[in-house]
């Protein structure tokens, strides 16, 4: 086990659905510690809870029973705003459909967060060199409509780094996309995570999840099994930004 | 997030739906339109009755017989020709009225005129050679009749402008012979227009001494005065004039109870105050009528902004997971929704305004007779305001729902 003190950690937390007389069980009791710095992928069949196991995380939705607590604090006595305030600041997400606001250009959508921060320094250099960090400044003013799968996805990244958060929370963030962008996305957030931010990656795909340096598999709302593995070496991870400025071109 | 970030975020939202935002404006835009428009419409017709009662004449004290009840039996109204030419005298007298200028009697008589094969009804007044002055009218060809012409009862006669235009054809009336019941009567000369009139034609009048009238127009009827008409020596006199006069009338005809005197004055004043009432009361009626499409608009609005946050659901869950809190969006489609009716609103005034002032040029019908309409700047204002307003209110129940969707199941909205 890790010696340090967990980033996040879960206690016989549960998630019960309800809709009318029916109860869905999402969740039966998860135990799970995530400290900095790792680059966790959550699997599981279709339908396990690893959904809504992240949303719980990224504090968009509150357990059922048990406790979670973020860097050290319960998150079941926080108000809305304090929540909002959590998603916005150490919380980035990334979703497995984009999810971008459309009509907005890729710098407006990445300088959201800061808006909702109030943080009007420097927002829009802050905003254009995220862009840069995935490799999308020259593609700034185009519309989410006027971008591939893949750099949609990278876009959204951007967004979620824009406020320098902890935690990089990303569900299926390759599900959308081809075997060349999906990699391209996995070396990313490769990167990212050699920089020292913690990622929680929620994947089926066995491939991607090689990338992860430690694997919990979910079957019907129970961890299963949490291993740790010798993540795979990304190729062309040295110079992900100009081969990704060299695939928006092409 | 500041307002000036939401204000940009609805500028967005407007374009990106400009038909739907358009056709949802034309609801605001109609209704303060019309609210400006039925306003304006409404003032200038209350703008001209005043101007025509200040045209009656300046500072003026009208004093009518009135009717005497008999036992508790009242008379009818004028019945009783209680005026006398030495009520007049009396009134005249400055020691006893000092802010009267002057005071004129009044005689009506039928006036059916003829000149050469043309035929004319108007109305004959017989009164003296101040009643130019008193009334306010300006001669325009020739001059009044003279004091002398009052005491010999010339048969003399001033005409208004519509008499000249139906009687004459065209011609110089001055120095012109006609006939007013059968009598002759020499033109010596003629009114300027009054203009038209809401208080009955101005111009359809004909004025001879009032002893000629006596003489040789009101039958049998004697000295008969129909009316005295008083000038005070300024505005701020009329009341004083009006007391005086009453004061002096009471007094000479011995009037036992001033409660229940055999005359009635009236002055301008009161003219105007009753006018004011019956076309304030038109203005109003003409504006809330307006208002009515003003609130058929905003819930216009209120469709509009639900349907946009439905459609919008999914993009309110990525702000809230990227950490908009409850009021960020709360205040986001606020302001959506005030734009739109404000952006409706300043469109209405423009149209309204424009209206307006283009009404009286278009000749249909009716509308050419319309007063020319005066947009007054308070009604704008508030149009304004209430159109914001109506933003607000009819935008608070859909940007509440918006603000209070929860992350998750807007997230999962498809
Ligand atoms: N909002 C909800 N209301 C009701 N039931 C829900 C809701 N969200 C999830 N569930 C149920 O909870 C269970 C877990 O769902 P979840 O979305 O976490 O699965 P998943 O592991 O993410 O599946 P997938 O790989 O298909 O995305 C499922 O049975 C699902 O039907
Ligand atoms: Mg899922």
């Amino acid at each position: 086990m890790d010696s340090r003190q967990p980033l996040i950690s879960l206690n016989g937390v549960t998630k019960v659905y309800r809709m009318g007389e029916i109860e869905v069980q999402a969740l039966r009791g998860i135990d799970l510690q995530i400290v900095e710095g790792e680059f966790i992928a959550i699997m599981g069949a279709s339908g396990s809870g690893k959904s809504t196991l992240m949303n719980l995380i990224g504090c968009l939705d509150t357990p059922s029973e048990g406790t979670y607590l973020l860097e050290d604090v319960d998150v079941a006595e926080l108000d809305d705003d304090s929540l909002a305030m959590i998603r916005n600041l150490r919380i980035g997400f990334v979703f497995q459909s984009f999810n971008l606001i459309p009509r907005s250009t890729a710098l407006h959508n990445v300088e959201m967060p800061l808006i909702y921060a109030g943080d009007s320094a420097q927002r829009l250099e802050r905003a254009l060199a995220a862009l840069d960090l995935v490799g999308l400044a020259d593609r700034a003013h185009h519309q989410p409509s006027e971008l591939s799968g893949g750099q949609q996805q990278r876009v959204a990244i951007a967004r979620a780094l824009i406020t320098e958060p902890a935690i990089l929370l990303a569900d299926e963030p390759t599900g959308n996309l081809d075997t060349e962008s999906s990699l391209e996305i996995m070396r990313l957030l490769t990167r990212l995570n050699e920089q020292g931010r913690t990622i929680v990656l929620i994947t089926h795909e066995g491939d991607i999840a090689t990338f992860a340096s430690r694997v919990v598999r979910l079957r019907d709302g129970l961890i299963l099994s949490d291993d740790r593995q010798v993540p795979r070496e990304p190729a062309g991870a040295e110079a992900p930004s100009e081969q990704a400025a060299a695939e928006a071109v092409s | 997030m500041s307002v000036g970030e939401a204000l940009r975020l609805a500028w967005q939202g407007l374009l990106a739906n400009r038909l739907r935002s358009g056709l949802t404006m034309l609801g605001i835009l109609i209704g303060v339109g019309a609210v400006i428009l039925l306003v304006a419409v409404g003032n200038g017709a209350s703008i001209k009755v005043q101007n025509q009662v200040q045209a009656l004449g300046s500072n003026i004290v009208y004093i009518y017989p009135s009717s005497t009840k008999a036992g508790g039996v009242s008379q009818g109204f004028g019945s009783g020709s209680t005026l006398t030419q030495a009520d007049v005298n009396a009134l005249n007298d400055r020691s006893q009225a000092p802010d009267i200028v002057t005071a004129i009697p009044v005689a009506q008589a039928s006036g059916n005129m003829t000149w050469q094969n043309q035929n004319w009804f108007a109305q004959t007044t017989g009164s003296t050679q101040d009643f130019a002055q008193v009334r306010a009218y300006d001669i325009k060809t020739g001059a009044m009749f003279t004091a002398a012409d009052v005491t010999s009862s010339s048969k003399v006669v001033v005409v208004g402008q519509t008499v000249v235009d139906n009687l004459f054809q065209g011609q110089d009336p001055v120095g012109q012979q006609i006939k007013i019941n059968r009598v002759t009567f020499t033109v010596v000369g003629t009114f300027a227009s009054k203009g038209s009139a809401a208080l009955g034609n101005q111009d359809n009048v004909a004025v001879v001494p009032i002893t000629t009238a006596w003489n040789y127009l009101t039958g049998g009827r004697g000295k008969n005065i129909s009316q005295i008409v008083i000038q005070a020596t300024s505005a701020d006199t009329v009341k004083a004039a009006q007391t005086e006069a009453t004061n002096i009338l009471l007094n000479l005809h011995q009037v036992a109870d001033p409660t229940n005197p055999d005359f009635t004055s009236q002055s301008q004043q009161d003219i105007l105050n009753a006018t004011s009432q019956i076309t304030g009361t038109l203005t109003v009626l003409l504006g809330a009528i307006a208002a009515i499409s003003l609130v058929v608009g905003g819930i216009g609005i209120m469709n509009i902004m639900l349907v946009t946050v439905t459609e919008r659901t999914r993009e309110i869950g990525i702000r809230k997971a990227i950490g908009a809190r409850r009021r960020d969006i709360l205040l986001q489609f606020l302001i959506e929704s005030m734009v739109l009716s404000g952006l409706g609103g300043l469109l209405g005034i423009a149209s309204g305004w424009l209206i307006a002032t283009q009404i009286t040029s278009i000749k249909i019908g009716s509308l050419a007779s319309l007063p020319q309409p005066v947009v007054s700047i308070p009604s704008v204002l508030l149009a304004f305001g209430v159109s914001v307003g109506i933003g607000l209110f009819f935008g608070i129940y859909p940007a509440n729902r918006a603000a209070g969707l929860h992350p998750i199941e807007a997230l999962r909205y498809e």
